[in-house]
């Protein structure tokens, strides 16, 4: 037993304040999310009604209508960002699990990392320029490209981590049993990984589905409903945007109602995900 | 493939920006009109609109981010860590816009009703804090930047500390030290690299995050020494002006203020991944 002198005494005291000091850090911060969760539900349940999912927007200043387009363009947006997004990323992925002291897999492995990190309007700026200018009109295409562009690293990462948790001795078994080594990785080491990238594709696109800076000149955003890739489309986030910086008080509440949508929207993606993810941990 | 966009990005980036890089050359980080109709433009304002906006935001993330991830990681009682670190990671997962509109309703008039009249009452006599209280401005920006970017600082830092060794841990606690000693003496310094990277990695997010800035900070391209004053940040014009820009000089000038973004974000990540990845082995992916 260590005598309680004033020494010992004040470290103590140093580390109960510390602690004390992290934790009110820790609330701090979790005040912001709490207060922002409120105010969206608080806000925006009210607005919530089956006319907002199932109407077109209503004309300037008028209440009424809905967000049933833009919704339905933010699913299509999503959709064509997997399309572009999710093979990149998973062949990427298997790439770098298979090859992983390769020289060109580490430079390959950070710029996904620095690709991960850069401002989503640069995203945008670079569809624009491939797509917008050469086409000349903005388009739901551009919009996806951006988003899938975004996607790329994400899935990339969770398939590289996920596949390299096969256990080598599944791999060495079917390598004896004389299987190619191609067709061990279609056939037994990506069905075996298929939960924890499926986990990753998800999470990826809950991040996209909440961009909005990357579609203000790809997908532009559209009144009225539109199934033309070629041709501007609405996406939730556009609508939330437009409505919040709008002066009409119809359009706020309606801004309100999007937001808590598009966060409910993501919030479930995520859940989802994990659950898959919790699955994959318990395979024996 | 990702070597490839990247490279295609610079390149068409480029491209795209070459005659205002051809007319204003290196005048244009330097001067500050931004006159669409005469045609001439200078990013000063933008480039120090982003500048000081994100470091308003790091001033306040960085410590309170790091207390977190000390909490997390070190102090914390077990059966805490998961829960709260699933809701700081939430944090990240709500959209920028939704702070943005947040932000237009919630906290700026609370800005302008409950922190300018006490702050300009303690502090008014710096010029930091002068100027009429609009609520829009270069405080809210930083504030909501702020919350913005803690999310990364956690889950970077905590990652990098949970990297560090038990045993270093396990020879600070045989010593006697208390868990706070045992966390400044052996957690931290060896996760100091890390702990740097998380930094630069949320100076990234600072610096391109768009949708919620532009929506708070008032979007007036001017200099003021005063936070409270509004400003504009590169790519807040990025996104306000894009559309609307039809003559060949604006789009480049445009582009050629994203390509700067683009560069200076680029290096910043490069550095914050190579300070990360000393510590924890290999670039953590920050999971999100």
């Amino acid at each position: 037993m260590i005598a309680a002198g004033p020494a010992y005494r004040r470290r103590k005291i140093i580390n109960a304040i510390m602690s004390a000091a992290t934790a009110l850090c820790t609330i701090a911060v979790l005040v912001p999310l709490f207060v922002i969760l409120l105010f969206l539900i608080r806000q925006g349940a009210g607005s919530i009604n089956r006319e907002f999912f199932t109407h077109l927007p209503g004309a300037a200043g008028e209440p009424g209508g809905g967000m049933a387009n833009a919704i339905a363009g933010s699913l299509v947006l999503i959709g064509l960002a997997g399309v572009i997004g999710v093979p990149v990323g998973v062949l990427g992925g298997v790439f770098l699990s298979e090859y992983p002291g390769s020289k060109f897999g580490h430079v390959v492995r950070l710029m996904a990392d620095v690709m991960n990190g850069m401002p989503s309007i640069v995203m945008g700026l670079f569809a624009y320029t491939v797509l917008v200018l050469p086409m000349r009109h903005f388009s739901a295409l551009a919009g996806g490209v951006a988003l899938g562009v975004m996607l790329i690293p994400t899935v990339m990462r969770t398939t590289e981590e996920i596949v390299r948790l096969v256990p080598q001795s599944i791999r060495e078994a079917s390598l004896a049993l004389g299987i190619p080594q191609w067709k061990t990785m279609v056939r037994i080491v990506l069905p075996t990984a298929a939960g924890g990238i499926v986990t990753g594709i998800m999470v990826g696109l809950a991040r996209i589905a909440g961009e909005t800076a990357p579609l203000l000149f790809t997908a532009f955003g559209n009144r009225f409903w539109n199934w033309n890739l070629l041709q501007p489309i609405a996406a939730l986030p556009l609508q939330v945007f437009s409505y919040a910086i709008a002066p009409y008080d119809d359009w706020h509440r309606q801004a309100w109602a999007g937001a808590l949508v598009l966060v409910a929207m993501i919030l479930v993606i995520n859940v989802t995900a994990r659950s898959f993810a919790a699955r994959q941990v318990n395979l024996p | 493939m990702v070597l490839l966009i990247i490279g295609a990005i610079t390149i068409s980036l480029t491209i795209a920006a070459w005659p205002a890089i051809e007319k204003f050359g290196l005048r244009f980080l330097v001067t500050s009109t931004w006159n669409p109709v005469s045609g001439r433009f200078g990013a000063l304002p933008f480039v120090y609109g982003t500048l000081v906006s994100s470091g308003i935001a790091l001033v306040l993330a960085v410590p309170l981010g790091l207390g977190v991830a000390i909490f997390l990681s070190e102090l914390a009682p077990r059966w805490l860590r998961v829960p709260v670190g699933f809701l700081v990671e939430l944090l990240a997962a709500i959209p920028s816009v939704v702070y943005g509109l947040w932000g237009i309703f919630v906290l700026i008039p609370w800005v302008r009703t409950s922190l300018t009249p006490p702050l300009q009452a303690a502090l008014g006599f710096l010029p930091l804090f002068q100027g009429p209280p609009l609520g829009l401005g270069m405080l809210t920006a930083g504030l909501i930047l702020a919350i913005m970017v803690v999310p990364f600082i956690v889950a970077v830092s905590t990652e990098v500390m949970r990297a560090v060794p038990q045993a270093q841990r396990e020879a600070a606690l045989s010593l006697g030290a208390t868990k706070w000693e045992t966390t400044r003496t052996a957690v931290i310094p060896y996760a100091r690299s890390g702990i740097m990277g998380a930094i630069f990695l949320a100076l990234a997010r600072a610096l391109g995050e768009t949708m919620a800035v532009t929506m708070v900070i008032g979007n007036v391209p001017q200099i003021k020494a005063s936070v409270l004053a509004p400003a504009y940040t590169i790519s807040a014009v990025i996104a306000n002006e894009f559309a609307e820009a039809t003559e060949n000089l604006y789009l480049a000038a445009l582009v050629l203020v994203g390509l700067v973004l683009f560069v200076v974000t680029l290096g910043v990540n490069i550095v914050a991944r190579l300070l990360v990845s000393r510590v924890a082995g290999g670039p953590a992916l920050i999971r999100e």
